[in-house]
């Protein structure tokens, strides 16, 4: 406590109010897994037992294989396109001076802002209209709208965080631009594209409200458990299929923001 | 002079680059266009021209199942003029309003509290207030859907506990059962904002307070609530306006007396199958939007203005 | 012609937007020579190094390095390397292979290479460093690496953005040093920019003067303090006193001043140009005026000794002088001042100097 200045004393009340926080906010997805182990169609309390059973169905449903595969297949195509495409966006952006820089980065970044039902009933009306019949494909292109932004998001700081004059000095040594980019730019900014790989495959794996209406035959994962949803014969196994995505989405999601933040943060400790 | 020279080294003007190269290199505004364009396409293709013919679209009628595509303004007029849309309008503004009051009030203090008072390992604490937020919205939606049941985890805990003889019929299927998963599902969006506007805060300024003569109570009002008022803007921003049109946790958790706009649009879209319709209260929600949010940019504006 | 120097800028300008950060420069650098760019912050020096190694591109004129225009030759095709103000050390990479990047494209065998990067591990002195990441490395090392980085690659020019500004004081008199003994073994042309006139006046063979875009002198040190031509150039190197005055006649290599605060003088004339009736600025260095405690012969300036300011081996004394506006800034050797040392603030002194002392400047 002595080494800490005057202005960053502890604060017992903000700290007890921290932990209840962070109490509410993982709580409540963890009661999923919980019950998915409790030996009872009904979600209620007392727990009466435990039980691999509702695992065991999983396994044994080709439904849920099926839209675990097509999520799957939808969430690489995803997250390698909006990858690609928020690299060569954000290297745009920080190393250009373009005119009219900002009203185009606040355009990418609109669906952060604008509620996803909108993008998905006008996609919905485009495709209908062009005669396209609703596929994987157009679940891709919506999921694509969806995750470029958080691409972008992810990466820009990464662009930002390194000096222009790394690139420069590779130019002044001798290398051109498509060497400068694999020699310098990729290796620096890897761990932006690291985490953005992670965090869109799995925005685009759990994503609901763009796949509800863009989904033709093929279900999606977050579809298929919507519409087992309304079975309540099923329901102690679709809390199975949840506590699986659950776990896995936790895993991606912390590696991605790890590897994402790991340089930007400043650690405070040098700084006293 | 200079012209004479150029010409005079006609040995270098053969070494010249080709001319789509040369105008790259030159000009570095074509280079990031061109980088650029592939994401700009995504978002055209996307978002831009579905939009366009969203918009097109709400000025046609239904006429059986095919459209009558002369434009009118009769689906407005219904909007305006039938009681049960703007209900549900004022109901989706009623209740994201105060979801966002209330997400911010509870996450101030916590985005607060990492800011000032978390000096190790800080990106951990970033990590795990976020993290939620990245998975499955409909599983954390439904999540609650589990713990606010008839016979969920609250009701039948409490009726095991003895505390209660019957279940408590208003946890679910209620406009408090949508606001508090909606709060829950979008406290990490409400504190990153309001986290990174407290910490750029200059902690020398609170040293200075504290020197001049300010208490703990009057250098937080004095210093710095008002820095940290644009992150508190730009995140009622930013739950104000997805939660509007959310219809995945009214569906779930709200019963008969909460479904919101999206819910309505969604209806068009399916049972009702009235595209138009649906077409129309999506422009008009995405108006409704841009206000908020044009109102919303001039406050931040006048704020960021005052601070600085 | 374009050959007039081994770089020659000839009407260079460069323009962003509305803002006009050089105006039109023409100058020479010639081969192995040591050449500062020196000028406050926003001068357009840095411009005028980045226009060099290509990152910018003049909005008029050309530059020319031995004789090839560089307008359409990119930064990566250029002969000129350039040591980046914060080093630009590639923080993937460590020592060696910051230092062998450039060489890629020369296909080396690997014995080759390293023997190449042990060398110039050699020369700036850091043999053993090779295998140390850029955040293991002080800003010294950094900045050596940087020196070894572009130097491997044998530029015909060596441009150096400053370089020392990062460094603190003693390291940076240390790697002045080192720099001089370098450039002085490799024999490549530098040039080099810095805001510090010391640093600029220690190292450089020739310096340029700039101010807002433009060149104001181009010369040696020496002469740069010796004989400043303009008045921004005088109060930008070292301390001066200014002097304005008019001419009353010129007789046989002679001028006869009338100085405001002093009265009439003869000098040699300096210039041609000047005629009967113009009036002058006057320029005088603090140590060459000589401090007197009564009124001495020959032309002399009376005043009030308004501070001294006692510097070890020597004083620095402001004296207010009548219809000067600015106080006459006098430096002295402590073991030449006798009396004056004991006099108080405010006592009356003369001040003298001899006649070649006094530069006159062009312009008003």
């Amino acid at each position: 406590m002595s080494e800490l200045s005057y202005i960053k004393r502890p604060n017992r009340g903000l700290k007890i109010y921290a932990a209840a926080f962070l109490t509410v906010l993982y709580v409540p997805i963890l009661f999923i897994p919980l019950f998915s182990f409790n030996d009872s169609l009904y979600v209620k309390f007392p727990l009466s037992g435990f039980t691999f059973q509702w695992y065991i169905e999983l396994w044994e449903r080709s439904a849920v294989w099926d839209s675990l595969g097509n999520s799957m297949r939808v969430g690489v195509a995803v997250s390698i396109i909006s990858t690609i495409l928020g690299t060569l966006a954000a290297r745009a952006i920080t190393r250009s001076r373009l005119p009219g820089q900002n009203a185009i980065v606040a355009f990418v970044m609109l669906p952060l802002v604008i509620p996803g039902i909108i993008f998905g009933v006008s996609l919905l009306i485009l495709l209908s209209r062009l005669g396209v019949s609703l596929s994987l494909y157009t679940v891709t292109l919506g999921h694509l709208v969806v995750c470029l932004p958080f691409a972008v998001a992810t990466l820009l700081p990464r662009f930002e965080g390194f000096d222009k004059s790394m690139e420069e000095a590779s130019a002044d040594l001798g290398e051109n631009g498509w060497f400068t980019f694999w020699r310098v730019t990729f290796p620096l900014v890897l761990p932006g594209v690291i985490a953005s790989l992670l965090l869109t495959f799995t925005i685009s794996f759990d994503e609901f409200i763009m796949a509800f209406f863009l989904t033709g035959t093929d279900a999606t994962l977050p579809m298929f458990i919507w519409t087992q949803l309304r079975f309540p014969q099923n329901f102690p196994s679709v809390l199975a299929l949840a506590s699986i995505i659950l776990l896995v989405s936790f895993l991606l999601v912390f590696v991605a923001l790890w590897v994402g933040r790991l340089g930007l943060i400043e650690p405070e400790e040098s700084q006293s | 002079m200079a012209d004479v020279q150029m010409s005079s080294a006609p040995s270098a003007r053969s070494q010249r680059p080709s001319g789509l190269r040369s105008m790259l290199y030159k000009s570095e505004t074509a280079r990031g266009y061109l980088l650029l364009s592939p994401a700009l396409l995504v978002m055209v293709v996307g978002m831009l021209i579905p939009f366009t013919i969203l918009i097109a679209m709400s000025f046609w009628t239904r006429d059986g199942f095919d459209f009558d595509t002369t434009m009118s303004m009769t689906n407005y007029q219904t909007a305006m003029d039938v009681p049960i849309y703007n209900a549900f309008l004022a109901r989706s503004f009623w209740i994201s309003g105060i979801t966002t009051v209330a997400t911010v009030l509870l996450c101030y203090p916590m985005a607060y509290y990492v800011a000032f008072h978390v000096h190790r390992n800080k990106m951990l604490w970033i990590i795990l207030m976020t993290l939620p937020f990245w998975t499955s919205y409909l599983l954390r939606v439904f999540s609650w859907k589990v713990i606010l049941g008839y016979e969920g985890v609250i009701n039948s805990g409490l009726l095991g506990l003895g505390l209660i003889d019957a279940p408590l019929e208003f946890l679910l299927y209620s406009q408090t059962a949508v606001i508090i998963t909606l709060a829950h599902a979008w406290a990490a969006f409400a504190i990153l904002p309001m986290y990174v506007s407290l910490e750029k805060i200059d902690r020398s300024l609170l040293e200075a307070a504290a020197d001049l003569g300010d208490g703990p109570a009057r250098r937080f009002f004095r210093i710095t609530l008002p820095l940290s008022i644009p992150g508190v803007i730009s995140a009622t921003f930013l739950i104000f306006i997805p939660t509007t049109g959310d219809y995945i946790t009214p569906a779930l958790v709200g019963g008969p007396n909460s479904p919101m706009i999206g819910n309505l649009i969604q209806l068009q879209f399916g049972a009702v199958n009235n595209w138009p319709m649906g077409a129309a209260l999506s422009v008009i929600l995405t108006l409704w939007i841009a206000a908020v949010g044009l109102v919303f940019l001039f406050v931040t504006r006048k704020s960021q203005e005052s601070v600085v | 012609m374009s050959s007039d120097g081994f770089i020659s800028i000839r009407n260079v300008g460069k323009s962003f937007g509305s803002f006009r950060a050089i105006d039109s420069i023409s100058m020479d650098i010639q081969q192995g020579e040591f050449f500062s760019l020196l000028g406050a912050s926003g001068c357009g020096k840095t411009t005028l190094l980045r226009m060099l190694a290509g990152f910018e591109t003049p909005s008029q004129g050309e530059i020319f390095i031995d004789g090839q225009p560089m307008s359409d030759v990119p930064p990566f095709e250029r002969p000129v390397n350039m040591v980046f103000q914060n080093y630009a050390i590639f923080p993937h990479l460590n020592v060696r292979d910051n230092i062998a990047y450039g060489l890629r494209k020369q296909r080396l065998p690997k014995a080759k290479r390293d023997a190449m990067v042990d060398e110039m591990l050699d020369l700036v002195q850091l043999a053993g460093y090779g295998d140390r990441k850029a955040d293991e490395l002080s800003g010294g090392q950094r900045q050596r690496v940087a020196l070894a980085r572009a130097l491997i690659l044998k530029p015909k020019v060596l441009l150096l953005d400053e370089p020392l500004g990062a460094l603190d004081k003693q390291l940076r008199e240390q790697m002045q040093l080192e720099l001089r003994r370098l450039q002085r073994s490799v024999g490549i042309t530098f040039v080099f920019v810095t805001h510090d006139q010391e640093e600029a006046l220690t190292l450089s063979d020739r310096i340029a003067v700039m101010q807002g875009g433009d060149v104001l002198q181009v010369d040696t040190p020496n002469a740069l303090y010796e004989q400043p031509r303009t008045r921004d150039v005088a109060s930008f190197i070292g301390t001066m006193n200014f002097l304005d005055g008019r001419v009353l006649s010129r007789v046989n290599g002679h001028t006869k001043l009338d100085i405001d605060a002093v009265g009439e003088i003869d000098i040699p004339t300096p210039h041609p140009a000047i005629v009967e009736g113009d009036r002058l600025s006057l320029a005088i260095r603090p140590e060459k005026i000589v401090l007197h405690r009564a009124a001495p012969d020959g032309p002399a300036m009376q005043g009030n000794l308004e501070m001294t300011s006692y510097l070890g081996e020597r004083s620095h004394f402001h004296i207010r002088v009548p219809g000067c506006v600015e106080p006459m800034a006098v430096s002295a050797q402590n073991a030449d001042l006798g009396e004056i040392r004991a006099l108080e603030e405010g006592a009356p002194v003369w001040l003298s100097w001899h006649d070649d002392a006094l530069i006159v400047l062009d312009g008003k």
